[in-house]
């Protein structure tokens, strides 16, 4: 093979990348060579997908030079990066939702003749059974789990025979069973020669997975290892600068009355099909219990239903045994529930993302008001003191937060929510996409919330992290509790077989 | 019976335009551009294309002279939303004052230098007679009905199926329903997204301005006048809505649209053809100027309901894509 005549796939030299006054990469120096895979580690707003959406094309670089190769090259669109073999798997997918899965593969093609051919579909499969992943062409987007979405991200990569591949987080949305899939997808292109860039949060992953390990650290290249040289607690402390305590202290619960008790339930959605069927559950003070699920089990449904955002089809929500059912949000709010409501989409239920930190505060408390007048004064006060408690990185609180960073957005919106003295606190996929101090941070504060004697719900998906954290973990499967377990006393792979209900609960423990 | 054919071949005939304009505007909106100009485009068009017929007494450079003419117009409202990124909503209503005001103040011009109102020759009129196609046209009724037009109501027809076929069965089509989807996701695919864009811009609004140059012609039987569009380019942008973002449904559409204008001018006809019907000619003829809106208010409602997503309006029409936005 030609390629192989040079060492590195993929050269960086001194990348440096600004956005108005914001350095988000100086200077960084990164290399990968054929048949490797390298992890991109570093915190968030490290610059660790700026610097790959200039391998991408989608940014380009202030100074510095980027070598494919061997050879200095000049990536000015995503084109040009097709054009180098270099494909991208973002983060957030770039996929159009209304088309199928085939013509996703095929948008932007130049193989393809004039018109679309009928045949376009059986190609598909034939690529499919050629590199063994599974999906069918015919299927819209829409319709598709975020691994299939994942899936045709993949597929579409390899069908522009794409030798150099960068994955933005590809973990975040998975199963631990569709992680070790996409491991083992990854493993077979790394056999076949291709170089892949890794970026994730998860350090068990990246020592799994890796060969060599880039940190990144405010936007520098601070440091590259061999994996097999260093261990998690290297990682970290290079990714955060300063040595960090990497286990989540778990105090006892101190279980007190039962908050809330959930007999029956059964939610059906738009469609009238129940998407949580029959559950029965109890919460009780001063305890986390963990809601563990494939995405798309009834989680959200749960969540929606406990705070009075959906109708119940069956069944009974108690609140101290006070049933909630056909109760206004606002009259559950009132009641102490605080809902910390953390969808995919954070901006988009949680905060107003053109409203800067004061007046998102003000978005639950503005009735509390006793003039016909915004009490903006003490929602100011609020702010500035959630930013200070929780190490919020914003110049203002007069920001709107759609200019904060993920994690930050996050901070503010937990901040608001705790703010309010709950009994109750939901929160769904609390540290998604979060880095390692973010999320230490999240954590500490929801353990200060359970030390209080609140009872919290943690809908989570890093399974490592909810084991060390939740008191009970239940476990749903297509809208059914499959297990409630003590978190204690149970494993990751037994979590693994509940989520996809391979056995019930008991068989899960011999 | 020969009421209602004639009835529905001026529906065609009044459809025609309309058919024009919404081919043209689904093209601009599959490819993520929600222009509202499609009325100034159309008084351009309608101008470009009565003076160049006038002066040439050529109907292939009346038809390309309006094309031109309006895909200026479209070329003002792409440089303006895809290079300087405005807001389309306020580009595409200024787009239709400066038109509708560059049509008016050209054709007044016109008349003011003829002396009078101009009219096209006799011998360009004829080239547009409304004759029966050879063979087709001898099939009773539906020769008369669908095969005995002017050439423009065929040439419309084949650009709507054109249209059809690119969007739906070719790459490029596929191309600009992507960058109309999700513009990030064409972009980061390797399309050139702006140029999609501009493309698409431009050959939806040469379209439109056919249909521009059509009212000015043949709505107006060959005679110039200032106000000839009169709101047919707003019932284009409705009856996008009512064709689902689809060229052939398109077709089906404007002949709807198209009869409630020719009932118009046919409701007393129809009162005193039917006996049964003779209530039709009581009503005020406000009510038919206003049916075409009430269908369109009731077909949202349903499209709506029904909830489907390939029938839907692109994701990202109307918002303008800028690759390094955070």
């Amino acid at each position: 093979m030609q390629q192989n005549k040079t060492e590195f796939a993929i050269e960086l030299k001194g990348i440096t990348k600004t956005f108005g006054s914001v350095v988000a990469n100086h200077n960084i120096d990164l290399s990968v060579k054929q048949g490797e895979i390298l992890a991109l580690l570093g915190e968030n707003g490290s610059g660790k997908t700026t610097l790959m959406n200039m391998l991408s094309g989608i940014y380009r670089p202030d100074s510095g030079s980027i070598y494919v190769n061997g050879k200095e090259v000049f990536i000015n669109s995503p084109e040009d990066a097709k054009k180098l073999g270099i494909g991208m798997i973002h983060q957030h997918f770039k996929l159009v939702d209304v088309l199928s899965a085939a013509d996703n593969i095929y948008i932007g093609s130049k193989k393809e003749g004039f018109f679309l051919s009928g045949k376009r579909f059986d190609k598909i499969t034939e690529l499919c059974e050629k590199t063994g992943l599974e999906i069918d062409p015919h299927k819209p987007v829409y319709s598709m789990s975020v691994s299939e979405k994942q899936t045709v991200e993949i597929i579409k990569v390899l069908y522009y025979g794409a030798n150099i591949l960068i994955l933005d987080e590809p973990t975040a949305v998975l199963t631990p069973q569709e992680t070790q899939k996409l491991f083992s997808i990854m493993r077979n292109m790394k056999e076949a020669g291709c170089a892949i860039i890794i970026i994730t949060h998860k350090l068990n992953e990246v020592l799994e997975i890796s060969d060599r390990v880039t940190i990144l650290r405010k936007g520098e290249s601070v440091a590259t290892v061999k994996t097999a040289e260093t261990t998690a607690k290297e990682l970290t402390e290079l990714m955060v600068g300063h040595s960090v305590e990497l286990s989540i202290d778990r105090p006892e619960p101190d279980r007190g009355e039962v908050l809330l008790t959930v007999t029956h339930l059964s939610i059906a959605n738009d469609d009238n099909v129940d998407v949580i069927k029959d559950i029965s559950f109890e919460l009780y003070e001063g305890e986390i219990l963990g809601v563990a699920g494939v995405a798309g089990s009834g989680q959200k449904e749960l969540c929606e239903a406990i705070t009075g955002l959906q109708k119940i089809r069956q069944g009974s929500i108690l609140y101290k045994k006070e049933n909630i059912e056909g109760k206004s949000p606002r009259d559950i709010i009132k009641l102490g529930i605080a809902m910390s409501f953390i969808p995919e989409d954070r901006l988009g239920m949680g905060l107003a993302a053109s409203m800067n930190i004061t007046d998102n505060m003000l978005l639950k408390s503005y009735r509390d008001s006793s003039t016909p007048f915004v009490d903006r004064k003490s929602a100011a006060e609020v702010a500035e003191r959630i930013v200070k408690d929780l190490e919020i990185a914003t110049p203002g609180i007069n920001i709107p937060v759609r200019r904060l960073s993920g994690g930050n957005v996050q901070k503010v919106l937990l901040g608001r929510e705790i703010e309010s003295a709950p009994k109750v606190l939901i929160t769904a996929y609390a540290v998604r996409g979060l880095d390692i101090n973010s999320s230490y941070t999240i954590y500490d504060n929801i353990n200060i919330q359970k030390k209080k004697g609140v009872g919290v719900l943690f809908i989570g998906e890093d399974l490592d992290v909810m084991l060390e954290l939740c008191d009970r973990i239940m476990v749903l499967c297509h809208g059914e509790i499959t297990g409630i377990v003590d978190a204690k006393n149970v494993t990751k792979e037994q979590l693994g077989l509940l989520m996809t209900a391979a056995v019930k609960e008991g068989e899960a423990h011999e | 019976m020969n009421t209602i054919i004639n009835f529905l071949f001026a529906a065609i005939k009044a459809g025609t335009p309309l058919l024009l304009g919404t081919t043209g505007e689904i093209i601009t909106e599959k490819s993520g551009s929600l222009n509202l100009g499609v009325e100034g485009l159309m008084y351009m068009g309608a101008f470009a294309g009565f003076y160049a017929g006038y002066k040439t007494n050529s109907v292939i450079i009346a038809v390309i002279a309006s094309m031109l003419m309006a895909m200026f117009g479209a070329l003002i409202f792409a440089f303006l939303t895809v290079t300087l990124q405005a807001n389309q909503n306020v580009t595409g209503l200024t787009l239709t004052i400066f038109g509708s005001g560059l049509s008016i103040f050209f054709g007044q011009q016109m008349i003011n230098n003829e002396g009078g109102k101009p009219s096209m020759s006799v011998d360009f009129m004829a080239k547009l007679a409304e004759e029966p196609l050879p063979l087709l046209g001898d099939i009773p009724v539906v020769g008369k009905i669908l095969f005995s037009h002017n050439p423009l109501v065929y040439l419309a027809v084949v650009i709507a199926i054109l249209a059809w076929i690119y969007i739906r069965f070719t790459r490029a089509g596929l191309n600009m329903r992507a960058v109309g989807e999700n513009a990030a996701a064409a972009d980061a695919s390797g399309i050139n997204v702006n140029r999609v864009k501009y493309m698409n811009i431009l050959l939806g609004g040469g379209v439109c301005g056919i249909g521009g140059a059509y009212i000015a012609i043949i709505n107006s039987y060959g005679g110039w006048d200032n106000g000839c569009i009169n709101g047919q380019g707003w019932i284009s942008v409705a009856l996008v809505i009512f064709a689902s973002w689809s060229p052939a449904k398109a077709i089906l559409g404007s002949l709807v649209f198209g009869a409630f204008s020719a009932f118009q001018i046919r409701a007393n006809e129809f009162a005193s053809a039917f006996p049964a019907l003779s209530f039709l000619a009581e009503i005020p003829s406000a009510i038919y100027v206003m049916l075409p809106f009430l269908l369109t208010a009731i077909i949202l409602i349903f499209t709506s309901i029904r909830g489907k997503r390939e029938g839907a309006q692109p994701a990202n029409c109307g918002i303008n894509y800028y690759r390094e936005e955070r």
